[in-house]
């Protein structure tokens, strides 16, 4: 069984180690280790900490969200040989908190696609935290939210969390929204429960203005082609990549349950077949995080891809 | 698995199913949209793909991600998806 790893991301001053901190004292966060880049402030004493230099591999030709994290690659494969030689305790996730500057991307890259570290890891979630103060205050934070499978809103005792909300709910509606005043979280409200259906969203229709990010929900009565939709997406990515922040759906491909696809820019997750379908509303939904396209552009032209398959 | 980097990850998300069958009708799809652009894919022994255009120029790939990066590379520039005019050569 593969071990499960949190990525922990936000914005500097967003709060991610007083969430961390916070955690860690429940035991029910035993048998975690934590992956850090800074050391002093996590109250650690009974877990494992590792601290790792932020060192990056450019691969290839030197695309930024497909570099290999050599510094987490390293930690993590250590800590694997270290538990099965016995010389630490055993651990059942791991929590990765990144530098509030981090990119995300290179990090879900390094999970995701390195030969070692796939094959005994496995991604369980990337939990993201936003400051209500300041919000989406950069390029950084708009991408660190964009990525998240739960947005935890802190400080919200401190400023009305009503308007960072709205923005979050706009920008990624997948995700789940928390609140956390100084880390009261309990870590089943941030682990436990399922991913949101995409059948269940509710999206922004207003336009986006120039350079938004936002998310766009596609829908398709008829099955897609699965050969076409991944010639589509790959040739989308490639083309536009760098403005395609996240990519989330259940697709109708003709079998007996959906097909789950997850991908962060050039990274996509392996696709997943659930057994079936929750009800009987079959239709494909594929979510969208990204700027510099419509729902209706990428509609029209997956639609023009599936057809030709026929 | 990465729409760049699939080469060193040898297992492409999109590639993963099908088996020979699958790879033939992808080679079909590939090629009506490579057509648009005045490229052609031939399989070669069933593991990579070699990738022409009309100046006689080739590339060998081994995965769908990188049929992408080198199309653009033979191309000289990004093939979107989203080109109306690709919509309408396909539709």
């Amino acid at each position: 069984m593969k071990t499960r790893v949190v990525l922990l991301t936000g914005y500097l001053g967003s709060g991610k180690t007083t969430l961390l901190s916070r955690l860690l004292v429940h035991p029910e966060m035993g048998e975690t280790a934590v992956i850090v880049n800074e050391l002093g402030e996590v109250a650690i004493d009974h877990h494992l900490l590792r601290r790792v230099d932020e060192r990056t591999v450019v691969l290839g030709n030197g695309c930024v969200c497909c570099t290999l994290r050599g510094d987490l690659a390293d930690e993590l494969r250590d800590l694997l040989s270290r538990r099965d030689r016995g010389e630490i305790p055993a651990f059942r996730r791991v929590v990765v908190e990144t530098t509030g500057l981090a990119d995300p991307s290179p990090i879900l890259y390094t999970l995701l696609g390195e030969p070692v570290v796939k094959h005994h890891f496995a991604l369980e979630r990337v939990i993201t935290t936003v400051d209500a103060q300041h919000g989406l205050r950069s390029e950084e934070s708009v991408k660190q939210a964009a990525v998240a499978d739960r947005l935890v809103v802190t400080k919200p005792d401190l400023a009305d969390p009503a308007m960072v909300m709205r923005e979050l709910r706009r920008l990624n509606p997948a995700a789940e929204i928390l609140e956390s005043v100084l880390g009261d979280l309990a870590p089943g409200e941030l682990f436990d429960g399922d991913e949101r259906d995409p059948r269940d969203l509710v999206f922004d229709e207003a336009p986006a203005h120039d350079h938004e990010v936002r998310a766009v929900c596609l829908m398709f009565e008829e099955p897609l082609d699965w050969t076409a939709f991944g010639i589509w997406l790959t040739m989308l990515l490639q083309a536009r990549g760098g403005d395609v922040l996240r990519v989330k759906g259940l697709l109708d491909v003709g079998a007996g349950g959906p097909l789950v696809i997850n991908g962060v820019q050039h990274v996509v997750h392996p696709p997943e077949h659930l057994p079936a379908w929750p009800d009987d509303d079959r239709r494909s939904r594929i979510v969208f995080i990204g700027r510099g396209f419509t729902r209706d552009e990428l509609e029209r032209s997956l639609a023009a891809f599936n057809r030709a398959a026929q | 698995m990465c729409v760049l980097c699939g080469v060193l990850l040898n297992d492409h998300w999109a590639e993963q199913e099908g088996g020979r069958r699958g790879r033939v009708f992808r080679g079909r799809l590939l090629n009506r949209v490579l057509a648009v652009y005045g490229l052609r894919l031939d399989d070669w022994s069933g593991r990579v793909w070699v990738l022409r255009d009309r100046k006689g120029r080739t590339a060998v790939v081994d995965n769908l991600g990188a049929v992408w990066v080198e199309a653009e590379r033979l191309c000289g520039r990004p093939l979107d998806p989203l080109d109306a005019d690709l919509i309408a050569a396909l539709s």
